[in-house]
């Protein structure tokens, strides 16, 4: 199933499948490691539509809900 | 050259020797740094750069980076050994621009117990390029590291584009690095807990109070004593011999001791160069500075602003900023110097207009707020949490309002979130001796000259003039004494002076707060001054220098009004 960033539960993890932006998102998110085909795991979310925390490579990132509701994760299937 | 956060700085002072203040967060150096070394005998000159984790830049620090490749004639390449491949896009990016370049695989220490096992040699290979592992907090390998930059290469390669790169990252990874799993540690799950909102809050608070009391309590501590027995039992006696030998009043007298007070040396009010000039910045002011920045460089050191970043995102939004503008406003309530620079870690123009404005009119700097502990808290300590709220109202509406009225949209936060590191002892201590050693470089011979300055002036008579001149403001609508135009003035090059002078004249305690709110509000001091100019330019200077004098008189007469 495929959803956007924010809508991830806390603890679910996915691969990146596409990022709705511009080049100048994609570039920042790339250098950073969000890039289609990396896997993701969301970390936490703060209240009010506050900045998502995801664990990408071996880092956390934190980023505005904004950015998480324009990244794509395919979430993987949990039993 | 690297990522942020991954120890650039660290890596520059053990090559050069130069000290540079380094943190556990990414945006430490916002500048560079230039300082000299030796290899095989010819003298070298390095550049400590910000960190960046590309080569199109997104913010004013990455820009200074970027710049700086230009003028290098090798780069050293630093990671982070413990992240390998987001570090490595980077290095690819490098490698693009045909520079010779070294890597320095830092924090390689950290790998061993992180279950990290990276072949070095493989990776040099596949790269074309030395690749020294280091671990610069203890200095290891940088013998290596030196020994190995005259073999820097340069590798012609084409540019690639975002999805290339991270396919080269890709595959080198598959081939140098192998990671063991193993079992969370118990920071490892301090650091989910503290960006989760329910425990996060609660660590936040707890970690703010408690940064407070301590830093109070060192504070106090210090001043009760250590500096004020200093003063008290060894400093007055010579002083009072020295009145003595000059005749105890008169000119020279006044200048260089102070005018007694009940035949006694009052050390803020006899204001003598010898007197208040050296109290004030020595056994007020210091202890303050030592102990905050104790704390501050405890708190940087283990990574954890970044985490209130997060936290306080959501309500930084409301005033135009995100998170990590809380970053330079945490640093301001040391100096707003610094503050003012370390908002280039902001993306866009207009968040770093606010978040500079903001600070240098409602974030009182160590200087300031040691004084208004010592002046005002004399008459109560809620007349101290008048002064602080009342500045904290003025941070949050004058935000909205800026945020209301300027045009644009605040940029999303997007930030790396260090590990928690235990912090390395020497540094901090050096770090902590940095700081205090710029403050009494700064602070001590302008004050003195200060003292002097007003001193002269005041028997000249020129303050009377000044006084009565702007009489209608100062009184009218501040309710102040005429008197206190003097500290307003004086305020200009350092606030400890100031709010000094403004204890000269007897002010009831609603005139003390009104004068402290004013202070701290209406211009930052001189050295803030220049690096604001530098920092918007003009025409936003202007701008914010405007606001700060309307938002003082207009914060001043409220006050006056209702208290």
């Amino acid at each position: 199933m495929v959803k956007p960033l924010n809508e991830l539960r806390v603890d679910e993890s996915g691969v990146v499948c596409a990022i709705r932006g511009g080049e100048g998102l994609l570039n920042r998110l790339g250098a950073l490691g969000i890039i289609p085909g990396k896997r993701i795991i969301k970390r936490s979310a703060m209240f009010m539509r506050g900045p998502v925390t995801v664990q990408v490579n071996r880092s956390q990132v934190a980023l505005g809900f904004g950015m998480a509701a324009k990244i794509l994760v395919e979430v993987d299937r949990t039993e | 050259m690297g990522n942020p956060n991954v120890g650039k700085s660290v890596i520059f002072s053990r090559l050069t020797g130069v000290r540079v203040i380094s943190s556990n967060y990414p945006g430490t150096t916002v500048g560079y740094t230039r300082g000299f070394m030796n290899i095989e005998g010819q003298v070298a000159e390095v550049i400590d750069v910000p960190g960046t984790y590309t080569l199109e830049p997104t913010c004013e620090a990455e820009k200074v980076a970027a710049r700086m490749l230009e003028d290098g004639d090798v780069v050293i390449n630093v990671l982070d050994a413990t992240n390998l491949e987001r570090n490595l896009y980077l290095t690819i990016q490098l490698l693009e621009k045909n520079v010779p370049l070294i890597l320095a695989l830092n924090l390689w220490d950290d790998t061993k117990h992180r279950g990290i096992e990276i072949d070095v040699e493989k990776l040099s290979t596949l790269l074309g390029v030395p690749v020294i592992p280091t671990s610069a907090l203890t200095g290891q390998g940088i013998k290596d590291l030196v020994r190995a930059i005259p073999h820097a290469v340069a590798t012609d390669n084409r540019v690639k584009t975002l999805d290339e790169r991270w396919a080269i990252v890709g595959n080198i990874i598959r081939q140098v690095q192998q990671i063991r799993h193993r079992h969370h540690t118990w920071y490892e799950r301090l650091e989910d807990a503290s960006v989760k909102p329910v425990y996060g809050g609660f660590i936040a608070i707890t970690v703010l109070a408690l940064s407070f009391i301590v830093i109070r309590f060192i504070g106090e501590g210090l001043i009760t004593y250590l500096f004020d027995p200093i003063f008290e039992k060894l400093w007055t006696p010579v002083l009072m011999k020295l009145s003595v030998f000059m005749g105890g009043s008169g000119f020279l007298h006044d200048v260089v001791v102070g005018k007694l007070i009940a035949g006694q040396i009052h050390f803020v009010e006899s204001f003598g160069l010898l007197s208040s000039g050296f109290y004030v910045p020595i056994a007020m002011v210091l202890p303050y500075i030592i102990s905050f920045y104790l704390v501050l460089g405890l708190l940087e050191d283990v990574g954890y602003l970044p985490r209130l970043a997060i936290l306080l995102d959501t309500t930084l939004h409301r005033i135009g900023l995100h998170g990590y503008a809380i970053v330079p406003t945490l640093l301001g309530f040391g100096c707003n110097v610094p503050a003012v620079l370390a908002t280039r870690v902001l993306e866009s123009k207009r968040e770093r207009f606010i978040a500079a404005t903001l600070i240098s009119i409602a974030i009182p700097c160590a200087s300031a707020q040691a004084m208004i502990f010592g002046l005002v808290g004399k008459a109560g300590g809620h007349y101290v949490v008048v002064v602080y709220g009342t500045l904290f109202l003025v941070w949050v509406i004058l935000g909205t309002i800026l945020h209301r009225i300027l045009k644009g949209l605040s940029p999303e936060l997007l930030i790396e979130i260090p590990p928690y590191r235990v912090p390395p002892v020497r540094p901090l201590l050096e770090k902590l001796w940095m700081r205090t050693q710029h403050f009494l470089r700064e602070a001590l011979p302008i004050i003195l000259a200060a003292v002097l300055v007003i001193n002269i002036l005041f028997i000249i008579g020129v303050f009377d003039y000044i006084a009565n001149f702007s009489a209608p403001v100062v009184t009218g609508i501040l309710g102040l004494p005429k008197e206190s135009v003097t500290a307003i003035v004086i305020g200009f090059l350092r606030k400890d002076a100031a709010l000094g002078m403004l204890a000269l004249s007897p002010l009831t305690a609603k005139q003390m707060v009104i004068g402290s709110v004013v202070l701290t509000m209406f211009f930052p001091c001189i050295a803030t001054f220049v690096v604001l100019l530098r920092e918007l330019g003009l025409k936003d200077f202007l701008k914010s220098a405007s606001i700060m004098l309307l938002s003082a008189l207009v914060v001043g007469g409220i006050l006056n009004a209702v208290m």
